[in-house]
């Protein structure tokens, strides 16, 4: 994976010796090999979160329990959320494509702290290694949510070991929450202020506050599950004397943030790639850059709209709710700006576009069906039924897959320093998209029948609808693999990149691809705001366009 | 499985005022999810580098136009809002002189009693056109009762009772799920819902069925069997055996509050505070007595907790609660 270009890469080194070599991969202080570490350790745990979801999806195709029994099929539900949520989602965007280019984003040699970083990917590796466990001696029937009493008093399953994996992994969160924080507040190069900033920075600079003010609760609540398992001692459940629902509250006030954690900084690279693909600044740039914060800051107060139903009080419910339509209006702003930077633009449909279109219908999709769970009434109807199952696939599989698909495209060329085929991207986008469409689309009208979730027998009107959703899973699964292939290929016969091959804005397209170590030669000093594209690039570029130029 | 429906029946009160917000919702997502996705397919193909289009001074930022499509969603946002949340406190306060129906859930099985004594598993007979008000608590985890044709579920909770009420609008037989997940036979914590007309009810309640109660025996219930009679009376019962009585009685010797007449009324703490008696108050001053003491009685009251089926409180409920209607009604005469 060597480059011609005359500045050795961050991947060139010096070790004469296997050992060398692997020390230093698994020594590294760069950010980038930490982001590259980051990326297949998350990637795999995508692989086995999607096989898990491959058996429940195969099974939900009849009415009865044939491919698997109640137990397994219970394991495998919780062993798919556990895993695509905290060992996938919630590292995903941030700590491979945050990782890796907040630095060259902001002109800095590294994080502000780089053995934390280290560290914190050394955190993540263990936690995984305890959730690993737990799946392997046996697995946990709790649910991603471990919902007290049943998790704390009940359940024969690892609950200690999975809690034990999530608790350890929570660390590893909040450092790289820490590291970005520090990172942007102190290590931007000369003459890039806060405005200037690349709306990804924003959008992982609101992550990383969630990420350290929210996770230590769920550690908190986590950790009072497994005092409770062991000790016996009186905390949620109400034969010790304890309250169900305390942990709930404090369960939600991690996760529904969390749900944030991983959808912000997908708003933060559709931001990135369609300001690309128009070859314009991007509309409303203040706005959205403010609605990155608005979301994270409200987004701390709407946790009980989980709990309409929970007997959690109506004024409760009622300020609930209120506050959940307000946290959704920031995600318009967002949308609307996107929209509006279209009009006037020079458009092409290169892959990374076209999952950031993708990513525009699903997320329209996804957010306005969270208008409907925010409605208390109307929740009290499609809780904790498939309504709520598509809902939030289409925020966090439509909406966080697609985007990470399309940053890590977009940025392919940076980071391995070679360009993906073309034909196969586009491909892929297109089979994903609706792939994912048929196989969520059809959940919605399950779940306002009434199919509740988590159950593997069901009544048997809703089997057409749940053939075609096992349908669209199958060309789902296709549709994830074939990036696999071809990105892997591209890394051994893929083109050589040049430094900006989008013929993009940002500090990261002026070093070269993949970047030196040092990140660039010397430091840049910024003089104009992010995607400074000239007000005549639209019709410079739709000029140059001749018959047979890409699309 | 080839007639498959693709919007559930309506067969309660609420189930329409949902429905009709659930489809203003829908109609408000498509002038959205309908348009904006045409707005964006024809920018990207009008827009795109192949095509000539005029694309001089393009805008980068208008405020105008952010307020507007800020302020808009907001106003529509918050119809919803009052609306659902209208709609919200209708579904969650009580109905007049609801027909009480006691709910148990356990893993994994549903236990119902009515109040004449007759009980019944995962299934639930209520006659049609009436206000029903179920009170349900769980033995072990946290179950939820859902009844899609009702448009309602409400979680049952350990520790704690739980009501819901409606009103069935149609006969027949209707699904009833645990909607919450409960461990390993969740999916099977399944049953029906059968709306009867009132008469079919009234015989269905003095039908002898053998019923499994929620410690696991089996017993035959109907009104004259001997299982005892109705909840209230069973609660009697329960009353005397715990030695209720020495305490809890209106004559001069009484070192507890009297009973009668006080359900449903306000009562002063010691701690000066004023409740109203419910379903819940009851039970905690049953379970844990020290909790909330009545103004003029000392904290002499044994706790129960554990000494008590959840079966037998909500029988002493039961009982308690026949105390007030007596007296009620004698008033009234």
């Amino acid at each position: 994976m060597s480059t011609t270009s005359p500045v050795a890469s961050f991947y060139n080194d010096h070790s004469r010796t296997m050992i060398d070599w692997l020390k230093s991969w698994f020594l590294t202080i760069d950010h980038k090999r930490i982001a590259i570490l980051y990326l297949i350790t998350i990637n795999i745990f995508f692989l086995l979160g999607g096989a898990a979801a491959t058996v429940l999806r195969a099974e939900l195709v009849t009415p009865q329990a044939d491919l698997v029994q109640s137990d397994t099929y219970n394991k495998l539900f919780t062993l798919h959320g556990v895993i695509m949520i905290f060992f996938f989602l919630v590292p995903s965007i941030p700590a491979v494509l945050g990782n890796f280019l907040l630095p060259l984003m902001l002109g800095a040699k590294d994080l502000a702290f780089p053995r934390l970083n280290l560290l914190s990917w050394y955190v993540f590796f263990i936690g995984g290694l305890f959730a690993l466990a737990a799946t392997s001696l046996g697995g946990v029937d709790t649910g991603w949510t471990f919902y007290t009493p049943y998790s704390s008093t009940y359940a024969n399953s690892n609950v200690i070991l999975t809690a034990t994996g999530i608790f350890i992994m929570g660390f590893s969160s909040i450092l790289t929450g820490i590291n970005f924080i520090v990172t942007i507040h102190k290590m931007r190069a000369p003459g890039l202020t806060w405005f200037r900033l690349p709306l990804f920075v924003w959008a992982n600079y609101a992550t990383s506050i969630i990420q350290v003010l929210a996770t230590p609760v769920l550690g908190v609540s986590i950790a009072l599950v497994a005092v409770e398992r062991l000790l016996g001692v009186g905390i949620f459940d109400p034969a010790l004397g304890g309250d169900p629902l305390l942990f709930q509250h404090l369960f939600w006030f991690y996760s529904h943030p969390a749900v944030y954690i991983m959808i912000l900084p997908a708003m933060g690279v559709i931001s990135e790639l369609i300001s690309c693909y128009s070859r314009k600044r991007v509309f409303g740039y203040e706005f959205i850059a403010l609605s990155s914060i608005a979301i994270a800051v409200i987004g701390f107060f709407v946790w009980g709209h989980h709990m309409f139903v929970s007997s959690q009080s109506v004024y409760s419910g009622l300020v609930f709710s209120f506050l959940s339509y307000l946290v959704a209006i920031p995600s318009a702003i967002k949308v609307f700006n996107w929209t509006a930077t279209l009009y006037k633009g020079s458009i092409s449909y290169s892959t990374p576009m076209l999952y950031a279109m993708g990513f525009m219908g699903v997320f329209v999709i996804g957010g306005l069906t969270g208008l409907f769970l925010a409605a208390s009434a109307l929740d009290v109807h499609v809780h904790d039924t498939y309504f709520v199952v598509a809902h939030f696939h289409y925020i966090m599989v439509g909406g966080a897959i697609m985007a990470y698909l399309g940053g890590l495209h977009y940025w392919w060329p940076k980071i391995t320093g070679r360009l993906y085929s073309e034909i196969w991207g586009r491909l892929s986008a297109l089979i994903i998209f609706v792939g994912f469409n048929l196989t969520f689309f059809p959940q919605f009208f399950l779940g306002y029948l009434g199919m509740p979730r988590r159950y593997h027998v069901y009544p048997e009107e809703f089997q057409v609808l749940h053939v075609l959703s096992s349908a669209g899973s199958t060309i789902l699964g296709i549709g994830y693999m074939i990036p696999i292939i071809y990105l892997l290929v591209s890394l051994r016969y893929g083109e050589i990149a040049k430094s900006n091959p989008w013929r993009a804005k940002g500090l990261e397209w002026q070093t070269t691809s993949p970047p030196p170590t040092e990140n660039f030669e010397h430091t840049p000093i910024v003089t104009e705001e992010a995607y400074a594209y000239p007000p005549e690039e639209p019709e410079r570029d739709a000029a140059s366009y001749r018959p047979g130029s890409p699309l | 499985m080839w007639g498959f429906p693709l919007f559930p029946e309506q067969a309660s009160t609420v189930a329409g005022q949902i429905d009709l917000l659930y489809f203003a919702l829908v109609g408000l997502s498509l002038i959205f999810a309908g348009i904006l996705p045409f707005v964006v397919l024809y920018l990207i193909v009008r827009y795109h580098r192949s095509m000539k289009a005029d694309r001089s001074n393009p805008i980068n930022s208008s405020l105008k136009l952010e307020l507007t499509w800020s302020i808009i969603p907001f106003i529509l946002s918050m119809g919803v809002f009052f609306w659902s949340t209208f709609l919200f406190f209708q579904i969650n306060a009580d109905p007049d002189d609801p027909l009480e129906i006691y709910v148990i859930g356990k893993q994994w099985m549903w236990h119902l009693q009515h109040p004449n004594g007759k009980r019944e598993n995962n299934e639930l007979h209520v006659p049609v056109g009436q206000p029903i008000k179920l009170i349900m608590t769980s033995q072990d985890v946290i179950h939820s009762f859902y009844i899609p044709a009702f448009r309602l579920k409400k979680d049952v909770v350990p520790g704690r009772y739980t009501t819901m009420w409606f009103e069935p609008t149609k006969t027949g037989e209707y699904h009833l799920f645990c909607a919450e997940y409960c461990g390993t036979e969740h999916s099977a914590m399944i049953g029906r819902v059968v709306v009867l007309p009132l008469p079919d009810y009234q015989r269905w309640l003095t039908t002898e069925e053998p019923a499994i109660l929620p410690d696991g025996s089996t017993i035959s219930t109907g009104v004259s069997s001997d299982s005892g009679g109705s909840m209230a009376e069973i609660g009697a019962q329960v009353f005397q055996q715990q030695g209720c009585v020495s305490c809890h009685r209106t004559d001069s010797a009484a070192r507890a509050p009297v009973l009668n007449n006080i359900f449903g009324k306000p009562t002063s703490l010691a701690s000066g505070e004023t409740l109203t008696v419910d379903e819940e108050y009851l039970r905690e001053s049953i379970l844990r007595p020290q909790a909330k003491i009545t103004v003029g009685y000392g904290p002499i009251m044994p706790t129960f907790e554990g000494q008590l089926t959840e079966d037998q409180v909500l029988q002493l409920i039961a009982y308690i609660k026949s105390l007030s209607d007596v007296d009620a009604n004698e008033e009234n005469q």
